[in-house]
């Protein structure tokens, strides 16, 4: 497949801030790439670059195979939606949608037949006459998707489009912009800083952080296999739990106080004797059993546990620490009970305390 | 039933006493503060609807037996101002035609300039703000005689355009200002989504911005039309003999002593001379509240 974004060495700094750090990124045609990350991480500075709207301080960006460092917004094939809808209060929905291609002097029936696909293929063909005041919030999140939709242009830059809307309307929305992703096969870049939209929509995620991609990967190998310490801890709800400990024994056993954790199992690199690791389990990786197994279970009392439906996230004390388990509801445990731990190494991750990354 | 709650007992809204010790306080501060402010204007109107005989013998305070309209008449069309006898209706046109161009031409550089401040960013345009308000403070009495100079150098010295620049140039630190914050007050996205549909600097101005920017005309507009309408010195000393506005015709009026004082003409083109931004205030006291309030949302 060919490249449709590729942005290279990319660093902006304001003032002697560098907000983003030689960043390399190569999205491929029709590819759905979402940028996560905690608030201040660079990912909608980014967007706003590769919109045109931030001039950058150093590198290039090309999108579909042409230089557009220096061009123009509205020169680089590309549409934006805002978190905010950004609509023309005093134009109708039509007007928002026809705006710009007015203005590059596309001729009316040309434009009359675009706006009336995006608005098929969007359900706001009712609207078209109303002004944004009288629409609501996902209405309005549509005409604004609908307003990048009639350039037909190669790649959609999408700015936490949902974050303003609640929560049932949100996953609603989630749903519909995949469905329309399938259909419309473009690039699309979006920046969510929620985990879900994420993993849900995502073809690539590019975790981001202080300006630098941290790990750029399917959601499948995000989730399970972090980077590093920073990723494995922001993707997941629950977090994941993290022991501090060692590895010993030529790197075949995991020890940290009274545990010991056999990792002949463990799928990863090589693990060797480290005198500084953390292993990081995640809740659903974690089952109670009564009785200890050597090198596989770690000792706990259970604390408290909350009911999440179908599910009960149980929290235990390790070692005087906290830990995080998920069980089938009728299996919780009372609280007070000590119980074991049954580790599932082959799904936990393994980090190199001293530089964060993932053996 | 005996664990049903019962219906006896206070119910419904509150009771409350027509006048509280509270209300009473309001209303007599706002009372006092009416009068004061009214009885000038009580004493203008009756003033100016009697002869001259009952001015000299009669009470100020008390209103006229017999109202006439001749002071009226007179200070409209003849009372003399210096060597002319026509009235207050040369001032007035006189005004309109310093007050209308000023008004346009100081709100459209004004709008201009706010928008490039607010959305525009370009090298040292903070510094230029701040100068720009830093002159806001500056007494301009202190700018006049340059201006004169200035103004003669370039040939339009008590001229009509000279009086059009002066009042343009004194409108726009705070005209820029409001208009500035007025536009940083609106979403960011906003601009950035005209940009990505490929309006420029123009574009996004007249077909975004400006048909968004509805209250803060209107309090620009009043504050300008009233302002320079009330204004004297520039007129005086800018405009030029024939193109007096009518604050400085009615001074003329009034000092000019030919015989007994005629109070009643005086009132009479005084109150002819504030009736445009007296009448500006009532109609749009609304909209001026509304807009004072939009602009001042961000700084």
């Amino acid at each position: 497949m060919a490249t449709s974004v590729s942005v290279q060495n990319l660093t902006l700094k304001f003032g002697s801030a560098e907000v983003l750090k030689n960043l390399n990124l190569d999205v491929e045609e029709g590819e759905f790439i979402v940028l996560l990350g905690p608030s201040g991480c660079g990912k909608s500075t980014l967007l706003n670059c590769l919109a045109g709207l931030l001039e950058l301080s150093e590198g290039q960006i090309h999108i579909k195979g042409k230089n557009v460092t220096w061009a123009e917004p509205s020169e680089r094939g590309i549409g934006m939606v805002f978190q905010s809808y950004a609509l023309y209060p005093q134009m109708t929905v039509r007007g928002n949608m026809s705006f710009g291609l007015k203005i590059a002097g596309m001729p009316k029936d040309q434009i009359e037949q675009r706006v009336q696909r995006a608005s098929e293929i969007l359900q706001i063909g009712p609207l078209l006459d109303r002004k944004p005041g009288a629409l609501s919030g996902g209405q309005r999140q549509r005409v604004a998707i609908g307003r990048a939709l009639v350039r037909e242009v190669d790649v959609f830059l999408f700015d936490e489009p949902l974050s303003n809307l609640d929560a049932k309307l949100r996953s609603e929305l989630r749903v519909e912009l995949k469905r329309l992703h399938n259909r419309l096969k473009n690039t699309m870049i979006y920046v969510t800083h929620d985990q879900i939209e994420a993993l849900t929509l995502a073809d690539r995620i590019a975790i981001m952080r202080g300006g630098i991609i941290q790990q750029l990967d399917e959601p499948h190998t995000i989730y399970n296999r972090p980077a590093n310490l920073f990723v494995a801890g922001f993707i997941g709800s629950p977090a994941m739990n993290f022991i501090k400990g060692a590895t010993t024994n030529g790197g075949r056993i995991f020890q940290s106080g009274e545990i010991n954790l056999d990792l002949s199992q463990y799928e990863g690199g090589a693990v060797m004797d480290r005198s500084k690791a953390i292993i990081g389990l995640r809740p659903e990786h974690i089952t109670i059993v009564d009785a200890a197994i050597p090198g596989q279970t770690i000792p706990a009392v259970v604390e408290i546990d909350e009911p999440m439906g179908a599910d009960s996230l149980v929290w235990l004390l390790v070692d005087g620490r906290q830990m995080s388990v998920r069980v089938p509801f009728e299996h919780r445990p009372k609280a007070g009970t000590p119980v074991h731990l049954k580790v599932d190494i082959a799904k936990s991750s393994l980090f190199d305390e001293t530089n964060e990354l993932r053996i | 039933m005996a664990n049903s709650p019962t219906l006896s007992g206070p119910s419904g809204a509150k009771p409350r006493p027509f006048i509280t010790p509270q209300r009473f306080v309001v209303y007599s501060v706002l009372i006092v503060c009416a009068v004061f402010f009214l009885f000038p204007l009580y004493i203008m109107i009756i003033t100016s609807l009697k002869n001259i005989q009952e001015i000299q013998g009669g009470n100020i305070f008390v209103p006229t037996m017999s109202p006439t309209l001749d002071a009226w008449e007179k200070a409209w069309n003849s009372a003399c101002t210096g060597l002319y006898c026509e009235g207050i209706k040369v001032g007035l046109w006189n005004s309109i035609k310093i007050t209308v161009p000023s008004t346009i031409v100081s709100i459209a550089v004004a709008s201009v300039t706010g928008y490039s401040l607010a959305n525009w960013p370009f090298k040292f345009s903070e510094v230029f703000f701040a100068v720009l308000l830093l002159a806001n403070f500056i007494p301009y009495i202190v700018m006049l005689y340059p201006l004169v100079i200035i103004t003669s150098k370039m040939g339009i010295y008590s001229t009509l355009p000279a009086v059009i620049l002066v009042h343009t140039i004194f409108g726009l630190p705070v005209q820029t200002l409001l208009f500035r914050n007025y536009f940083a007050s609106l979403p960011q996205e906003l601009f950035k989504a005209a940009r990505v549909d490929g309006a420029g600097y123009w574009g996004i101005f007249f077909q975004i911005f400006v048909p968004m920017a509805t209250p803060i005309f209107t309090v620009s507009i009043i504050l300008q039309v009233t302002g320079i309408w009330n204004d004297f010195l520039f007129g005086v000393i800018f405009a030029g003999p024939t193109n007096y506005p009518m604050t400085v015709q009615l001074n003329n009026i009034v000092n000019s002593a030919t015989g007994g004082k005629a109070y009643n003409v005086d009132m009479a083109a005084t109150i002819l001379t504030g009736l445009v931004p007296l009448t500006i205030y009532f109609v749009s006291g609304k909209y001026f509240v509304r807009g004072i309030a939009a602009g001042a949302v961000k700084g």
